[in-house]
């Protein structure tokens, strides 16, 4: 492979993480304030097709983008409603939503399937975008490149140096403080659940109306997206610096897996385009097994320093959720 | 009022209609009239002996998916890994067959035996995210997502490298299988088969008499309700777990086991047809309890196969199937909250 194409995969890798990055960033939002949001699969999907259809219909590209994150936010609020006021399961509604959310997406977007409409136009930056190497990779993006790579910086910002960001901290992990500390938990909750809905609704027309442009149906190959963001949010440790290292080594795999296909001519395609899955799953397990009761007693047993080490390991892999993930907050219990 | 038997019935009642109209206006949104596209699932799905009998054949593989999740859901846990349990099942018993077929066994019992193969594979399938969640500390949720998709690549590397059909292969799976390996139906003409359809509901009935009313029903529930009180009484919680991930995936591998012997004759790519998923979300609207399981998973067959005719017909999308499923459980839910918000017994909730 020559230079220039590594450099122009690289930089697809980027572009194609910027979805991803909208939806983990969104969820983890949402479940810093302790909501657990399982719709993703088919809040994307149905914002995807939505922002979409709605460019067509306007022949804007800001209208789609904007008709994407308030399906996002609708699908978070009926999240919100159904799990904080009216106390039900949220995995049970996330898990509903998200199968209504992708059959609806397939059914309202069956007359727009195949249309071409409007694609969001690459941004060269004058003159960083000729430095060589780093200008190809970073700097010759569309706009809403850029904008993922800021909404990891902010959100950082956000959450780990302003007040308000301490206290969203506050809700998913000691509700019960945020509430004496003057917190309004339940209304603080609805916001931030509909506001990273919101973020992770812009995942939709990012796919649609830039990555992969245009509403194919149930070939636009988005179904597993949002399965994909959950998992990142939790390989992510709830801190966007390690949540857009996992969205970008997901996006990297998967185009490695379509730079090594003629290698490997053996292998369908079909097989080396799910090859992240199995490493997702073995993620999951590097970063949960030190939560593990049988862990720490078998660890027990070996020697000292031995046992420090593969404790500072497992303890820089170790992600723990908010403690009061998924739990309503009653002031009165 | 106090919440009681009417007003539950009631509240069941409202969540349907609700959910019904707002379908009904989301199919007239786009431009089509909703009382004919019901008209159209009905003649789809009990037009015909041939069109009753479909519905009967997909009841079978959604009886078992929802047995099998009870189970899981009864000691709290989400098997999403369903569906890669019921292709696991599938794979195991092609496998089976493919192996015996050459030999001089008889075709009944290759059958029976790749039926077995079948419930063993969804069985391991299912012990392996039963494994990551209580000693790996996956998630159920995530583990048994990540192993759907390893299973469909399973299945698709299968069907296009080791297994294909002489010369080429093809998203039509592999080669059928000789027609005196497939499970015997009622008639020449018929799809349906009647064994793993008395077997299906033969699992219904054992899923609600263990379930309800045996001392290792009671154990489970006791895990599922608070894991920690009920290892303290002496129940061991993870095995329990465990057991109920080997049930479910038992049934589940049934369930694709069946979809090989009496359905499709071979591997195809999308073997497991959503019928985990579907399982789940059936389990969701009988609120997990086994009485009205058979009905429920019967009446969504009826619509999942009363909406194929759907494109063709109206051009309108088959997913309006899953629209009015998932528009059912979504309002059944709001319906539960709202009615224990109003008339529940807590006090002091505004």
């Amino acid at each position: 492979m020559t230079q220039e194409a590594l450099l122009f995969g690289l930089s697809g890798v980027l572009a194609s993480s910027a979805p991803i990055l909208f939806g983990v960033i969104g969820e983890t939002i949402s479940e810093k304030a302790g909501v657990n949001n399982l719709s993703m699969n088919g809040l994307i999907l149905l914002s995807a097709m939505g922002g979409f259809a709605a460019s067509l219909a306007t022949g804007s590209l800001f209208w789609g983008f904007l008709a994407g994150a308030a399906i996002g936010a609708a699908v978070a609020a009926i999240v919100a409603f159904v799990s904080i006021t009216l106390r039900q399961s949220q995995v049970a509604v996330g898990y509903i939503l998200a199968m209504l959310c992708r059959d609806l997406a397939y059914f309202l977007g069956n007359p727009i399937m195949g249309r071409s409409g409007p694609r969001l136009n690459i941004l060269p930056i004058p003159g960083l975008s000729a430095i060589p190497v780093v200008g190809t990779l970073f700097f010759r993006h569309d706009i809403i490149t850029y904008l993922s790579f800021l909404l990891i910086v902010a959100s950082w910002f956000y959450m780990e140096r302003t007040k308000p960001g301490i206290m969203l901290k506050g809700l998913g992990e000691n509700p019960k403080a945020a509430y004496v500390r003057g917190a309004n938990v339940n209304r603080l909750r609805y916001v931030y659940t509909i506001l990273g809905g919101a973020i992770a609704g812009l995942a939709g027309p990012i796919y649609s109306l830039s990555v992969k442009a245009g509403w194919k149906g149930t070939i636009s190959g988005l179904d597993g997206i949002g399965w994909i963001v959950l998992s990142i949010t939790i390989f992510g440790g709830w801190t966007p610096f390690r949540a857009a290292l996992g969205a970008y080594l997901f996006s990297l795999l998967q185009w490695l897996g379509l730079v090594l296909q003629p290698l490997l001519p053996n292998v369908p395609s079909q097989v080396l385009q799910v090859a992240p899955f199995p490493l997702m799953i073995l993620t999951l397990l590097l970063v949960n097994i030190s939560n593990a009761e049988w862990l720490e007693r078998s660890l027990s047993r070996l020697p000292e320093s031995a046992r420090r080490n593969v404790a500072k390991v497992l303890m820089a892999l170790n992600a723990t959720p908010p403690a009061s993930l998924g739990q309503p907050f009653d002031k009165d219990s | 009022m106090r919440d009681n038997k009417t007003t539950r019935l009631l509240f069941g009642f409202g969540s349907v209609v609700l959910a019904l109209a707002l379908t009904s206006a989301i199919v007239a949104a786009t431009g089509n009239n909703p009382f004919i596209a019901y008209k159209n699932i009905l003649q789809g799905a009990a037009g015909s002996a041939n069109v009753a009998a479909n519905v009967l054949v997909s009841w079978v593989p959604l009886l078992l998916a929802t047995s099998g999740v009870l189970f899981t859901f009864t000691v709290g846990l989400w098997n999403i890994g369903i569906e890669g349990q019921i292709t696991l099942g599938a794979i195991f018993s092609v496998w089976a067959m493919r192996g015996l077929q050459a030999g001089a066994m008889a075709p009944g019992a290759i059958i029976a035996l790749s039926i077995l193969a079948g419930v063993a594979g969804g069985m391991l399938w299912a012990l392996f995210a039963g494994a990551l969640k209580t000693f790996g500390g996956v998630n159920e949720i995530f583990g048994g997502l990540g192993l759907n998709f390893v299973a469909t690549a399973l299945n698709l590397w299968l069907i296009f490298g080791p297994w294909k059909r002489p010369g080429v292969a093809s998203m039509s799976g592999t080669l059928p299988f000789d027609p005196k390996l497939w499970m015997p139906t009622l008639s020449p003409q018929s799809r349906l088969a009647p064994i793993p359809l008395a077997a299906a509901l033969c699992v219904v009935a054992l899923t609600f008499i263990l379930l309800r009313g045996t001392y290792f029903g009671l154990k489970l529930r006791a895990v599922g309700k608070n894991p920690k009180s009920a290892y303290l009484l002496g129940i061991p919680t993870w095995q329990h777990m465990m057991l109920s991930f080997a049930i479910c995936g038992a049934f589940a591998g049934l369930a694709g086991a069946v979809q090989v012997s009496a359905v499709y004759h071979r591997l195809i790519p999308s073997i497991s047809s959503g019928y985990g998923y579907a399982g789940l979300t059936v389990a969701m609207l009988v609120n997990y309890s086994p009485i009205f399981a058979a009905p429920v998973a019967l009446f969504f067959a009826a619509l999942n196969v009363g909406s194929i005719q759907l494109p063709i017909v109206l051009r309108l999308d088959s997913s309006l199937a899953g629209v009015i499923q998932g528009f059912l459980v979504l309002f059944v839910l709001i319906g539960n909250g709202v009615r224990i918000r109003l008339l529940g017994k807590k006090k002091g909730s505004i």
